[in-house]
This record gives structure tokens, sequence and C-alpha cells, in this order.
């Protein structure tokens, strides 16, 4: 705030002092810290919260998976014993039960991220090329795709979770069958649909907003060299959206991997086998077993999990874009 | 319409994409659009009518739901609360993003590449690692300072300024990037500070991109759960939570459930609608630069 | 290099923030009761009525005499079911907290096993006027064996099998059914078309809880060992289970919608006439909101395999209900004593448990006449002959997830056609016993 207050009265009188150089005098900051230390100054509001709200908790985080938190000790958690590697280890022997569905519904998240990414990303891509020449409608059309980007998460799942009832929803009357969405095996397309849902208008967004910086000049160049629009899209079109691919599609696969309430709202306590998403899974072994401890090693290996991925990804995708510019 | 190779220009695409984009897009819209036709038209109907098997054109027409749903659950104290909450967290975290963008965009400093790093691998964090902690962390500050964090609206809206924080910092950088140096730069010649430069010529330059991130930041309170439904309590609970209260004992009451579910989603979604120029203006000259 | 520098002085500012917070964690729980606030309570209480505001000018009025009487100022909150366990287990972590609040009895040993609630031995008991004057199955529900009670019992109910009247008339039913073959004979009977012999819930973790167990008990078996330890596929038990998913799975005597269930779908079911009996604790007021009569429906005993129902192998019902707990680090101790007095003084008793449809656990609030209306006079009896308390092992709720998940994932097996077999319970049992943690 105190910046706030620095600002006022030296834009105030800014226009009456055309004379060079900064008003020095009217400024409070003292010339040493303005000089190397203004950046972070205004970087300081952003780091502390940053620092209270996800990074020290994220470490405590960590710390807890060390630790042996179950309900014996949660009252006084910081005089819990701690336990090695052991959350760690009994979360990733694969062989014995608990390590066993932690993998499943790794797996299960996996399918399910791959999925909802690629769909989203195709509807996203389809409509904002499809829709990059005006024509009459595009604006309100618009409008219906961003929809389901603008309603809040539990007023959507809620509504969708009522369309997947199996007498009483819609999805059933307009199939004409009688298959379970909520439980059972088919629980994991239901999951899928509605998280395509939620997510493609984001795609579309970024997608929409990526084709406005192709330059007209490119598709003027290669409609007078004779290429159909078809040849356009190919050749123009897509290798140029490259760069908003690169980050949209790690948004994308972050966000979904980590999707917490559409499974969440979607099924309640106990989610289907086939879509027990990490996220759920991981609140379930804290915040139902109350296993804390377990619980954060599983978030710990996931966040490393995504880490690397991440890392690979933008290696991976910064090589190819610099062989493509060379 | 001629179909011949020749006529091909920018202005008439040829048949088959035409009719490719009317296919495509109404399949989306379709698709985009069931969800909110189900809302609005089970809103609409009497409790009966969502209990039984679903049916595209109520059977009556009734507003019941509409006038219920206030009642049935203090959903006006809910809305004031998210408002509230959603708004504060939108201006503060604004404010925030401005100034690190700005610094970040305009300064050389040790630790700009671990600050950018640091801000953007904070998306990564499962929300469930940091809940319990980040509840610790409110209780003891709470404990030893005397301010209240936990059940406050104050602890909620430091927590949703942070969530949408990461994102908002990387579009304004992004943005204000674009804005070219030689404007401050005048600006700063023209006996501005530094931050009058921000305020006189950056900011006024940004306005899409910072209305885009204010409608994401709002966006990001409005709809959150999993804190919610921890952190607040009965004097604080938002939407997010108090919707849930429509399943009762005795009955899911889905005609209110889906007019409630309407208009929560109003301020939301008109707010989005109406800014969405803003929105792909930011994003077009920040983020996907 | 200067990144790295800068990276590895940041990481270690923030580690040495949290060891600080890790610690202060430790402090601020410890606080023992004390008596620093004597004139302010908190009292979170849990959704017994039709709806948070219903329950909210319930308690407010009655909680007016408490604060008239005693000139403490309460300050109540409704907490909905969805987020009562999550705040209790915040609350409890941070020792920020209410003063009284109320519990699901099944959870009772898992809370006292973290240490936060004020247990309850004869001398505290003495002050709220002894242990003897509720039930002993009541009071059996309120913590491990052995331990101090962590808490008191406030409403108590049981499980008790409602019919429709019409629908059995119609079927030449001439009583309910009391045992279990009865039941699936009757059942058999009337399901025709839209109409089911049973209703039930099979998304509906904890009433699979309270069914299988009654039913494996019925078997002769336990989900605990007596020193503890969970055993989930002795023969009984899978038995047990098998023979409630066969309701759906080889009797078909409940419709196959029911696999989805799990916000008491199956009481609008049997108000609707779409199902002839259901198991449930003290449905009436639903039945009443949903606009079903008193007089078409009767309530009987759950059945039992053969025999009548009593203690042991007989029993037919778990003893549900809630509790009500004192923080062990409340400002007001001898304020909440009070509170949980008049909560469970036999006046009180009376109105509340009325109110709610529920039972008291308070003996001599029980012979009331306000509970020899139909259903609750059957409550009555089975909590007084034949309902034994869930096990009462630290692990509970993640019992209840772990099998109840199991149970579901079979009805939806049963829903899918797929064959529910002995085999196919056991490995599904097995599974979620070896998914208890061991500690």
């Amino acid at each position: 705030m105190t910046s706030l207050d620095v600002k006022a009265p030296a834009a105030g009188e800014a226009p009456s002092s055309p004379a060079g150089g900064p008003p020095r005098r009217r400024l409070r900051i003292p010339a040493r810290i303005r000089r190397g230390g203004l950046p972070y100054l205004l970087l300081l509001p952003a780091l502390l919260f940053e620092l209270l709200i996800h990074l020290v908790p994220m470490v405590v985080g960590i710390v807890m998976a060390f630790k042996e938190l179950t309900q014996f000790y949660i009252r006084d958690w910081g005089r819990a014993p701690w336990a090695g590697l052991e959350n760690f280890r009994v979360a990733v022997d694969f062989d014995a039960p608990i390590g066993a569905e932690l993998l499943h519904s790794f797996w299960v998240t996996c399918s399910f991220t791959v999925l909802t990414v690629g769909c989203s990303w195709l509807f996203g891509v389809s409509a904002a090329i499809l829709m990059q020449e005006s024509f009459r409608g595009r604006g309100l059309l618009r409008a219906v795709f961003l929809t389901p980007y603008a309603l809040p998460a539990y007023a959507a799942v809620i509504t969708w979770a009522f369309m997947f009832q199996r007498d009483n929803g819609l999805v059933n009357s307009v199939l004409g069958g009688d298959s379970f969405w909520l439980i059972g095996d088919n629980a994991f397309w239901a999951l899928t649909t509605v998280a395509v849902w939620k997510t493609w208008p984001f795609a579309f967004l970024m997608l929409m907003a990526g084709l406005q910086n192709i330059p007209k000049e490119l598709y003027e160049a290669a409609s007078i060299d004779g290429a159909g629009i078809w040849q356009q899209i190919r050749r123009i079109t897509l290798p140029s959206l490259r760069p908003v691919n690169q980050v949209l599609v790690l948004v994308l696969f972050l966000w979904t991997f980590n999707d917490f309430n559409t499974p969440f709202l979607l099924f309640g306590k106990g989610a289907p086998e086939a879509a027990d998403l990490v996220s759920i899974h991981i609140y379930d072994s804290s915040f139902i077993t109350w296993n804390f401890g377990s619980g954060s090693a599983m978030s710990v290996l996931l966040l490393l999990f995504l880490l690397l991925v991440t890392a690979v990804y933008l290696v991976i995708t910064s090589r190819g874009r610099k062989g493509a510019d060379a | 319409m001629p179909r011949t190779p020749l006529a091909k220009s920018p202005m008439a695409p040829p048949q088959s994409f035409v009719w490719t984009r009317r296919i495509v897009l109404t399949l989306l819209a379709l698709f985009a659009l069931l969800p909110v036709y189900v809302m609005l038209s089970s809103s609409v109907k009497p409790l009966e009518d969502t209990l039984g098997e679903w049916s595209w054109i109520p059977s009556s027409f009734t507003l019941r739901p509409y006038v219920d749903i206030w009642e049935t659950v203090p959903l006006a104290k809910y809305f004031m609360n998210s408002l509230i909450v959603a708004g504060a967290a939108t201006v503060c975290s604004v404010v925030i993003a401005v100034f690190a963008a700005y610094a970040v965009s305009r300064y050389q400093f040790r630790g700009k590449r671990v600050f950018t790093v640091t801000i953007l691998s904070t998306q990564m964090f499962p929300g469930i690692l940091f809940l319990l902690p980040l509840f610790l962390i409110f209780v003891n500050i709470g404990n030893q300072t005397g301010i209240a964090l936990y059940g406050s609206r104050g602890g909620l809206i430091l927590t949703y300024l942070t969530f949408s924080l990461p994102f908002s910092v990387w579009m304004l950088i992004g943005y204000f990037s674009s804005i070219p140096r030689d404007l401050d730069e005048a600006a700063l010649v023209d006996g501005c500070g530094p931050l009058g430069a921000l305020f006189r010529v950056v900011v006024p330059a940004a306005v899409p991109g910072i209305v885009a991130v204010a409608v994401y930041a709002f966006m990001t309170a409005w709809g959150e759960v999993l804190f919610a439904s921890v952190m607040t309590n009965d004097t604080t609970r938002t939407l997010a939570v108090g919707l849930k209260a429509y399943a009762t004992e005795n009955n899911v009451y889905w005609n209110q459930v889906m007019a409630a579910s309407l208009v929560v989603s109003v301020p939301v979604v008109a707010g989005f609608l109406l800014l969405q120029r803003y929105l792909v203006a930011g994003l077009t000259a920040g983020a996907v630069k | 290099m200067r990144t790295m520098r800068a990276a590895a002085a940041t990481a270690l500012v923030i580690a040495l923030t949290a060891t600080a917070a890790a610690c202060g964690g430790g402090t601020a729980t410890n606080g023992e009761g004390s008596n620093k606030s004597p004139k302010k309570l908190t009292y979170w209480a849990s959704n017994q009525g039709p709806s948070i505001e219903a329950d909210k000018e319930i308690l407010t009025k009655e909680i007016a005499k408490f604060e008239k009487q005693t000139g403490i100022d309460v300050e109540l909150e409704v907490v909905p079911w969805s987020d009562l366990l999550n705040r209790i287990l915040a609350a409890t972590s941070s020792g920020q907290g209410p003063d009284i609040l109320n519990i699901g009895n099944t959870w009772s040993a898992s809370l006292q096993a973290t240490g936060a609630l004020l247990p309850w031995d004869d001398k505290t008991f003495d002050k709220i006027g002894g242990r003897d004057r509720f039930t002993e199955s009541a009071v059996a529900a309120a913590g491990a064996e052995g331990k101090d009670p962590a808490a008191v019992p406030l409403y108590s109910l049981s499980y008790a099998l409602y019919y429709n009247k019409k629908i059995f008339k119609d079927a030449g039913i001439a009583k309910p059914p009391a045992t279990w073959d009865e039941l699936v004979e009757a059942g058999k009977k009337v399901t025709k078309g839209d109409t089911y012999g049973l209703a039930l819930e099979g998304s509906n973790l904890s009433n699979h809880i309270h069914q299988a167990f009654v039913l494996a008990k019925q078997h002769g078996a336990d989900f605990f060992t007596a020193d503890g330890k969970p055993d989930f596929t002795s023969d009984g038990a899978v038995a047990g289970v098998k023979q409630w998913v066969d309701f759906m799975a080889k009797d078909k005597i409940t419709s196959k919608s029911a696999a989805e269930y799990a916000q008491n779908q199956s009481l609008s079911d049997f108000s609707k006439g779409k199902a002839a009996m259901v198991l449930w604790q003290a449905a009436a007021s639903t039945f009443k909101s949903q606009g079903m009569d008193e007089s078409e429906y009767g309530v009987a005993p759950v059945p039992v395999q053969s025999g009548t129902p009593g203690q042991g192998k007989q029993i037919n019902s778990m003893v549900a209900g809630i509790n009500i707990s004192v923080f062990k680090n409340t400002d007001n101790l001898d304020g909440a004593l009070q509170f949980v007095k008049f909560m469970t003084s036999d006046a009180e008793q009376k109105i509340l448990n009325s109110t709610y449809g529920s039972i008291p656990p308070v003996k001599a609030a029980q012979q009331d006449a306000a509970f020899d209306k139909p259903d609750t006079a059957v409550l009555r009896d089975v909590l007084g002959t034949s309902a034994a308390p869930l096990p009462q092992v630290p692990e509970e709720s993640q019992f209840e997830t772990v099998v109840g998940t199991a149970i579901k994932d079979l009805f939806a097996d049963a829903a899918a056609g797929r064959p529910v077999t002995t085999e196919s319970v056991k490995a599904a049992l097995g599974k979620a016993e070896q998914q208890m943690t061991k500690s």
C-alpha cells in the first residue's frame, strides 16, 4: 500500500514539471532502493502472498509426508512420530493394495487427462478456425461457446449429475438406453464428458486469441499461390498456432490432471473405481481415512510427476520450436 | 455460388468448408448449451416433474422455485458472502499482479527468473496437499497475532487472490511487454516516477489485459469449492458450499437446485460475456504472444 | 549459478518458516479445559431436521431457555453433514473449534483417538446426573470399549422395517415379514412392473455399513476382532454382505435404479408406492413431507434370519444416533457441562427427540407418551432389546469408506447384470481389508 501513496503526488504533479529529470524530492522511496530495489518492492506483495498461501503450506505438506500423521496425532501433529520414507514406500509398493490402488488411480487419471486435453483441444481448434472468418451470428455463437467456461463449476456439474441420472436423466432419455453413468465403468465417460464440456471453451478462447496474431498477409500470399482454404489451414493456421499450443496444452494438462471439483461434485463420496482420479484418491486417503501422512506422500509423488512431465515437455517443445525456427 | 477454383478467395469459402462449419458449430453449440437448457427448463418445473422421467417441456410452468430458493437456504446471505469474497480477492489480485508484472516486464534484476518460475509452478500444486497446512497456518497466525483468518472472509480472500495470482501475473507480463517501452520512457522523461509511468501510461494501455485478468480472478474465486467447505462457517459460507443445502434429509429439490444454480451463475456469466471482447484482446496481446 | 543460489536461499527461508509453523502447531493445541470465559459457549449442531434453517429455529428456541437460566451466551451453528467431519477434523488439528459439538455416534471412537474430546469418566458423568440415566447401549456407542466415553448420547435411533399397507394387502400378505426369507418371499410377490419389493440405496456408503454390520452379526461374524484388527473376509461377513447385495443380484426384489441412489431416493420410492418395503431409521417425518400419510404404512422390527430379535446373532439394528461432546480445550468447561446437562435433561430430551422423531437415550424421557407412536414405539423397543453399536474402533471412518465402497461396487456389478458370487464378494472385501492401513 505504501507504493500507492507514493504514486499519487508523483502522478499529480508530473505534468507541471516538464523540466527534465525524475522528481527525486517528491518520491519518498530512498534513492538507493529506487535504483535497485524498486522491482523487488513491486514484487513484494505477490511474493509475500504466494509464500504465505502456497509455498509455506506446501513445504509443511511435504514435511507431513514424512510423518505418521493419523487420527492419533493430528491434535498435536508437531509431535507426530517421524515415519521416514514409510509413507512413500507404502504408496509405491504396487504389489500391495494401497500402492496398487494408487497406480490404478494414476492410470485412470492419465487416460482421463489425455482424452480430456485431446478432445478439448480438438473442439477448441475446430471452433476457433471455423469462426476465424466472420459470418452472421458469429458473436452470438462465441458467447454460447464461452458459457460453459463462465458457469461456476458447482452449478454446472450439479446439472450434469442431474442429467446423468439413470431413470430421470436426460442422457438416457436421449440415448434411449438404461445404462448407469454415475456408477460402474461408464462413470469414466460421464466424467470425461463433463470435463471436456468445461475445458474446451478455454482452449477455444486461447486459440481464438492466437489466431488473431497470424498476419493476414500470410493468407493473402497463400491465396495468390492458389492454396485452398483447407490447405491454408494446414499450411499456415496450424503451424502458426504452435507457440499457443505449447502453453495451452501444458496448462490444460496441469488443470485436468489436478482436477478435483468435477469428480468431487459429480460423484460425491466414494468415486467409482473407473473414475477414481488421483486428486480424489488423495482426498479420500487423507480426509476420510485420516491418514494425512500417507495422503501428503501421495501428493508429493503427484507433484514430482507433474514437475517431471512439465520439465520434459518444456525441453522437448522448446527444442522442437528452435529446430523449426532455424 | 461459383465453385470454380479460380473463384477462390478469402471472401468466399468453398461449400465443403461452409458445410463443415455449419455442422461442427451446430454440434458444438448443442453440446455447450445442453446443460444450460436443462437448468433453465428444470428451474420452471414443479418438483414432481424433476423427480420423474426427463421431459423437454415442463408439464406446467411455475416460477415458484425462484421464490422458494431464498427461503429453503439463506441464499441471499451466501450471495453477499461470495460477492464480498470474490470482489475483494479480484481487486487485490489485480493490483498485486499489476505491480509484479510491471517489475518483471520493465526491470532487469536478480532472481527474476526464479520468481517467474516459482510463481508459475504453484499452478502445479495439488490443492489437497496444502489445504490442511494452510488451515493450520491461518489458525497459528490467529493465535499469535489475533488476526482471525480461519472462518473469516479475510482468510478466504487471501486464499483466492493467490489462486488467480500466478496466471494473472503471467498474462500481464505478456501484455505489458507488448506495450512499447518508448511510451513509459517518454513518461519518465516527462517527469513521472516509475510508478507514475505505470499508472499513467502502462495501466491505461493495458486495460484489456487487466480486465481479462480481473474476470479470470473473479471466476476463480466465485467457483472454488474445496477450501470454501473447510474455511467458512455459518456466517461466512459462500455459494459454492451453500448450494449443497438444497439436498436435504427429505428431498433433493431439483427444481430449486436448478433455479439457484442459474441465479448464482448470472453475475459471472453475464459479466464474462460482456467482457469477453477484452478477454480475447487481452489474451491476444498477452498470454499467447 | 546465481539463479541456483537464489533458489537455494529461498528454499531455506521457506523451510525455516515452515518449521516454525510446524512447531507452533503443537503448542496452540495443548490447552486443557479452563473457565477463562464463563459467559460464552459455541455449539456446533448437526443437521437433524428438514433443513439447516429449520434446525436453527428449533434449537434457538430451546437454547434461549438455557441462556435465560444461566446467563451464558450460546453461539449456535448448524453444520451440514457434508462438512461436519471435515470441520471437526480441522478443529481438532488446530485446537480452534467450538466448546460443544454434535458427532455421529459411529465417529465416537475415531474422534476419541485424537484426544481432542473431553473423556466422560464417572465424576464428569455425575455432573450431568450420572451415567445410569442413559441406556447402556447408547453409551456403548460413545467410545471404545474399556475407555471413558468421548461423548454423551443425545438422540438415539434404530432401524425399522417400513411397509406399505395397501401393497401388502393387495398381494394378500397378512403380516410384515419377521425373517429374511419371509421378506424375500413377500418382496417377490409384490415385485411386478414398476413396483418392487424393497427400496434400498446402492451408493449410500454409511447405509451399506449399517446393514452389512447387522447381517454379518446375524451370521455370527464381526468386522473387527476383539483386539480391533480388521477381519472382513470371515465366512459370516461375506455371507452378510452377499445377502444384502443379493436383494438386487439374486432375489431381484429391488429396482436396478437403486444402484445409484445415495440421497434418500429410496424413501421417495417408498412414499410414491414404487416399493413395498424400506429399511430405515425414523423416516416418518420424511414420508410426511413427501405426502404419505401415517396410516398408509406400517412399522415392524427389521427381520432376523430365524426366531425372534434379541442379542448376539439375533440383533436387528445398529445403535444409531447422535452424541454430544465437549472439546477438551474449551475456555468454559463448567458452562459446557451445564449445557450438556441442559440438553440431556428429561424435559429437553422429550422436546428435542419428539421434534426430530428420534428416541431419547435418557431412560426417564424414553417412556414419555410422545414416543408411543407406531414407529417410535418400534424403534424404542429395538433399541432396548436387539440393537448393538457399530464396532467402536479408531479406524471406523476408514472402515466405512472402504467397505462401503466395496459394497457400492458390488451393487454396480449387480445392476449391470454381472454375477455376484461368494467369491466375488470375498475378493471385494479382501481388497477392502488390505486397504486398511496398519497402525
